[in-house]
């Protein structure tokens, strides 16, 4: 495979325009199905707004990630008590006023701050964007459980009077209230909604947001994931009674995937959103491109409630390929979803094993896990760790998967990257795995844009 | 509660309704709305404070009592004369 070498690269002498050229010429070189759309066919990402528990920006993200930099710490929560999870600390009064913190949800808050960063680093001419136009897709893994328990143990300090439960409960809850805040605090009247999908919802929300690009009901997306799910003590609950959430004398090697002393997950929250245009739009504004929407698919294991089906995972990974036109051999990087729990971890890289291990590949493919930096995002992680791998594009460096002190021999896949960043010849597509309960699976190819 | 303990207790849910409001030149006899950005939602958070806070019932009809400071304090006096100012 000779196609999509950047030009800068090979010819750095060359002016800007010269160079250009020679990137359009090498961009028709890419044999992947999607070069061959109309342009209006076509999807980029042109910004990216987000936070993590180890960042705030794409470039403060990325350098944690290089860097080897946790944002896991320990935590306390109603009636769990000590446990660990993933926190964000951002300027949220940036770009919304207290009363209407107050007034709306985390996951709300954490919206409006990825969908400001987005649009602010995008280069759109955002106040003279028809707010009309603009679709806003949102994925969560749940939504409502932290003011309902909030509201519960409220009405608990007055003997369970429910004349004392808020009437902001039910904006609050609402499925759509992330998406609905967004569009509240940024005047946009197009359409807005979530998309529950467990914990493939952020790759979900991207799908989305494509998909609805594609139909032309919306000339901008705004489509990703946010979690608030640090602030329900039932998911830590549900997780420990699982016997799935994770714990170590030291936070930051809490999320550990494909350790052999892994023990489960570690709850975070976060957010990531990007601005997706069609190329013909981006082009015309001569936008800066990060990366081009290559093709996605999204199934259903259909086996389990709980436990993943490496089958259906493997049918999925497939299924983005084949729609893409891609070969697995042309991967350059996985970005993998393993959460840290035993089965889960091992079942993905069977999964990945069928994909890209019988391929004839090579060992060129390499896999990482963001999870171990940050833990699980969940409504986020999708988003979240695919914006983590992007600027691979550019820099050609595959971050991490650490904390694997001992690696589980079940988990042992040719090209994990283990504990050091590994630097590549060049990235040219990037492949991001994102499954979830009730045994939905997402995948999501992009390529860099040249 | 005397008036004054009244007016202080409005105003410390004023401030936990509105944070971003500078309460401190707020006149009695001026409505809220004219003074402050309030919408009926946060007339709703006053009455619930004060349900939660000190079991004062208020019913739907005497909302319009809350429309300025003064009023409100004239319409709570009596309901709140036997609570003490914690």
């Amino acid at each position: 495979m000779v196609a999509g070498w950047g030009a800068k690269v090979l010819f750095p002498a060359f002016s800007p325009s010269l160079l250009f050229e020679l990137n359009q010429a090498m961009s028709k070189l890419f044999s992947d199905r999607t070069s061959q759309l109309p342009d209006d066919q076509r999807i980029v990402m042109t910004g990216v707004g987000l936070t993590s528990p180890n960042g705030n920006n794409l470039e403060d993200y990325r350098a944690a990630l290089l860097a080897g930099r946790s944002g896991v710490r320990n935590y306390n929560i109603r009636y769990v008590g000590d446990t660990h999870a993933g926190v964000c600390d951002f300027e949220a009064v940036k770009y919304q006023s207290k009363r209407d913190m107050r007034r709306g949800t985390r996951a709300g808050t954490i919206g409006i701050w990825s969908a400001r960063e987005a649009i602010g680093r995008s280069g759109l001419d955002w106040q003279n964007v028809d707010k009309s136009r603009v679709g806003i897709y949102i994925g969560i893994t749940e939504h409502g459980n932290v003011e309902t328990e909030n509201e519960i143990y409220s009405i608990s300090q007055f003997n369970y009077d429910t004349t004392v439960w808020s009437h902001h409960h039910n904006p609050r809850t609402v499925a759509n209230n992330p998406a609905g805040e967004i569009a509240l605090n940024m005047g946009i009247t197009g359409p807005h909604y979530t998309i529950g999908a467990a914990c493939a919802a952020g790759n979900a929300g991207i799908i989305q947001g494509v998909q609805m690009l594609r139909l032309h009901e919306c000339d901008l997306a705004i489509a990703g994931g946010v979690s608030e799910s640090i602030h329900t003590f039932g998911i830590f609950a549900s997780f420990k009674s699982q016997g799935a959430l994770a714990s170590n004398a030291d936070p930051t090697k809490a999320s550990r995937p494909f350790d052999k002393n892994r023990n489960g997950i570690v709850v975070a929250e976060g957010g990531c959103l990007y601005i997706l245009e069609r190329l013909s739009d981006a082009k015309a504004r001569s936008a800066n491109i990060l990366a081009e929407i290559v093709s996605y698919a999204i199934n259903t294991d259909a086996t389990d409630f709980v436990l993943p089906n490496p089958e259906r995972q493997a049918q999925c990974v497939r299924l983005a390929l084949q729609r893409g036109g891609v070969t697995p051999e042309q991967v350059d990087i996985v970005s993998t979803h393993a959460t840290g729990t035993t089965s889960g971890d091992n079942q993905e890289t069977d999964a990945l094993r069928q994909v890209f291990c019988g391929s004839g590949g090579g060992g060129k493919t390499r896999f990482n896990n963001t999870k171990s930096f940050i833990g699980h995002t969940m409504g986020a992680a999708g988003a979240l760790e695919l914006a983590g791998n992007l600027p691979s594009f550019e820099d050609r460096v595959c971050h991490a998967t650490i904390n694997v002190d001992n690696l589980d021999e079940q988990c042992a896949l040719d090209g994990l990257v283990i504990n050091q960043p590994q630097e590549l010849e060049r990235v040219d597509y990037i492949l991001n795995n994102s499954f979830g309960m009730l045994g939905i699976n997402s995948v999501l190819l992009v390529r860099r844009f040249a | 509660m005397t008036s004054a303990e009244i007016r202080n207790e409005i105003l410390d849910i004023l401030s936990d309704i509105a944070p971003d409001e500078d309460l401190s030149g707020l006149e009695d006899s001026k409505s809220f709305r004219e003074q402050l950005e309030l919408d009926s939602m946060d007339f709703l958070d006053i009455v619930m404070e004060l349900r939660k806070r000190h079991r004062v019932q208020i019913p739907e009809e005497d909302y319009g009592n809350l429309a300025s400071m003064s009023s409100t304090v004239t319409y709570l006096e009596p309901k709140m004369r036997d609570i003490v100012a914690a």
